[in-house]
């Protein structure tokens, strides 16, 4: 598996990040070094293996839906790059 | 009497107990020290000097309380959780100016216990490395030989507690990260069960893998931390309900290792360790003997798996915690962008560094339509494999031994250019995560040709802390005591 610059620059682009021009040829030689290596994986018969997601064993624990505070707004506002006192603002989007 | 800073924890505790010690008295002492040896391996990224004086001043006009196992004891913090009205950075320029308005519950139940926090330490940025040389703020030098790393991704804590700066600090491990730089840095480093300890207030990088844990340089040290810091937490519903023991009091229970049955993975004694760890680690595993332990083979076939297995699934998880970092409720924005969607591209450009850039895409990719099935899930059925044969190497015996690390600390820049490569320094920690078992790593003693300190691990059935101290207890009073570390030069 080799992952080309144009993949990468299209993967990169879905989680929000843009690449440099200049980065984009190390990084793809870069993941293409890490995903072979990940292709050890294929040597494991892993046919009826039930994945396992998480180490947790007890049973999800339940509580009442009760409204509560814990944060008053300045609280959550605090590190805001831009608001208003009230809300958060982001650049116009309609 | 010994110098304030170099007490550890259950000595300085005992002495702020008895009024022997002010609070101020020990958090002045720790300020000095973190003064004298920071020139040296920079370890801390914001220190709390004044208010934590402040702090101490307050609890001396109260007088200790017998109900606080850590009054007046001086903390260093890893900046991956959240510290209230102090800054929270995760190494990352993305949260430089994020100042949280709530404590991570590890946090606030120290500071319940009576700790102070005197200062956050140095990580690799969002706790993605094995060196500590990926911060966005500088990197943190080994208190041994300042040419080397501390270890990652907690290398600012574990090089902060080895150099004396306080007598113990919190570290995070999601694939060594508490483990690696205990064993570099020659201090006690636990990595409890998956859920013995709440992730509240711990900035997610790996979910399903990421604990918190002390660092100290005693057993008793270390066991003291977790008894303060384990336990459920309602905000974090991975958090285990299983009732906490008495950490402390199972340390004295046992005198000798007759009838404890020691396993050695094959896999982990094998060709590959450099020379310095396999002589200081057989050394260990005959004093081991010599307190009366039966040493087992074992065998953890899908050991050559677990690293692949676990970047992908590392990775995965990140791709998706850090989807939050977009510059609309804290963190960067770029000012600069009048566009939303172009605010988010620019502002996680700028401010994500390229470790954590490389390994948002690779997540990504491994779950992106195509590639989910023959990555991500495959990894995920591998894990479950990984798992089995740990459980079922601990049927058979009480814990297990290997060392932490196949090599001793690496020198500063020596990886920094090849990812792959900075991967696979985790082969003996990263397994361990994919079970969610509990491990620790223990200073077996110095490398002969390095002088370099090398780190023993245990792992243990879940939730099985109390063996693993009373284990590691036991041995550490047979292992040979380390000299203080010869690169800090005060």
């Amino acid at each position: 598996m080799t992952i080309s610059k144009e993949e990468v620059a299209r993967v990169a682009h879905l989680a929000r990040l843009e690449i440099e021009e200049s980065d984009l040829e190390r990084f793809a030689g870069q993941l293409t070094d890490i995903l072979q290596y990940m292709d050890i994986l294929n040597e494991v018969d892993t046919s009826g293996i039930d994945p396992l997601y998480s180490p947790v064993e007890h049973a999800t624990p339940y509580r009442e839906d009760e409204v509560r505070q814990d944060w008053s707004r300045e609280d959550v506002l605090r590190n805001a790059p831009r608001s208003d006192g009230e809300y958060f603002l982001v650049p116009k989007v309609v | 009497m010994t110098d304030i800073h170099a007490m550890g924890l259950t000595e300085m505790a005992a002495k702020l107990q008895n009024r022997d010690l002010s609070a101020e008295d020990a958090i002045s002492a720790c300020l000095r020290r973190m003064e004298a040896t920071e020139p040296d391996i920079a370890s801390l990224l914001h220190t709390e000097g004044e208010p934590a004086l402040e702090r101490a001043r307050e609890m001396d006009a109260r007088g200790p309380d017998p109900e606080q196992p850590l009054w007046g004891v001086p903390v260093v913090i890893k900046d991956v959780l959240a510290t209230r009205d102090v800054p929270t950075t995760c190494g990352s320029r993305m949260l430089e100016q994020f100042v949280p308005s709530y404590d991570a519950e590890a946090v606030k139940r120290l500071k319940e216990a009576g700790a102070i926090v005197v200062a956050k330490s140095n990580m690799d940025e969002f706790a993605m490395g094995s060196s500590t040389e990926n911060s966005a703020f500088g990197r943190t030098r080994n208190p041994w030989d300042p040419e080397r790393v501390p270890g990652g991704s907690s290398g600012g804590s574990a090089a902060s507690t080895a150099a004396g700066q306080t007598p113990f600090s919190l570290g995070t491990d999601t694939g060594g990260s508490i483990r690696q730089p205990a064993a570099f840095c020659g201090c006690v480093g636990l990595k409890p069960t998956y859920g013995r300890v709440s992730r509240f207030g711990l900035v997610a990088y790996g979910s399903s893998l990421d604990q918190a844990g002390p660092f100290a340089r005693s057993v008793e040290d270390t066991a003291r931390v977790l008894q303060v810091i384990a336990g459920k937490d309602e905000r974090d519903s991975t958090s285990s309900p299983e009732p906490v023991p008495d950490y402390v009091a199972a340390l004295s229970e046992r005198s000798d290792l007759r009838g404890i049955r020691l396993g050695l993975p094959e896999e982990y004694w094998g060709e590959g360790l450099e020379s310095d760890v396999d002589s200081v680690c057989r050394e260990a595993l005959s004093k081991a003997e010599e307190l009366g332990a039966e040493l087992v083979p074992v065998s953890l076939p899908h050991s050559r798996y677990a690293i692949a297995a676990y970047y992908i699934i590392v990775m995965a998880e990140a791709s998706s915690n850090l989807a939050r970092y977009d510059g609309v409720r804290y963190g960067y924005r770029d000012h600069g962008e009048q566009d939303l969607i172009r605010m988010y591209f620019s502002s996680r450009s700028k401010a994500l560094g390229r470790e954590v850039q490389r390994r948002i895409i690779l997540g990504t990719y491994v779950l992106s339509a195509g590639y989910y099935d023959a990555y991500y899930k495959k990894a995920a059925q591998v894990r479950r494999l990984v798992r089995e044969d740990h459980l079922r190497a601990l049927q058979s015996c009480d814990l297990l031994l290997a060392p932490a690390a196949p090599g001793v600390p690496f020198r500063l820049g020596e990886k920094v250019e090849d990812p792959l490569q900075m991967y696979l320094t985790d082969v003996f920690t990263n397994p361990l995560n994919l079970t969610g078992l509990p491990g620790m790593s223990l200073p077996a003693g110095l490398g002969p040709e390095t002088g370099l300190p090398i780190g023993l691990q245990l792992f243990a059935p879940a939730f099985g802390e109390e063996k693993l101290l009373q284990v590691a207890h036991l041995l550490e009073g047979v292992l040979p005591d380390l000299p203080s570390p010869a690169g800090i030069r005060r």
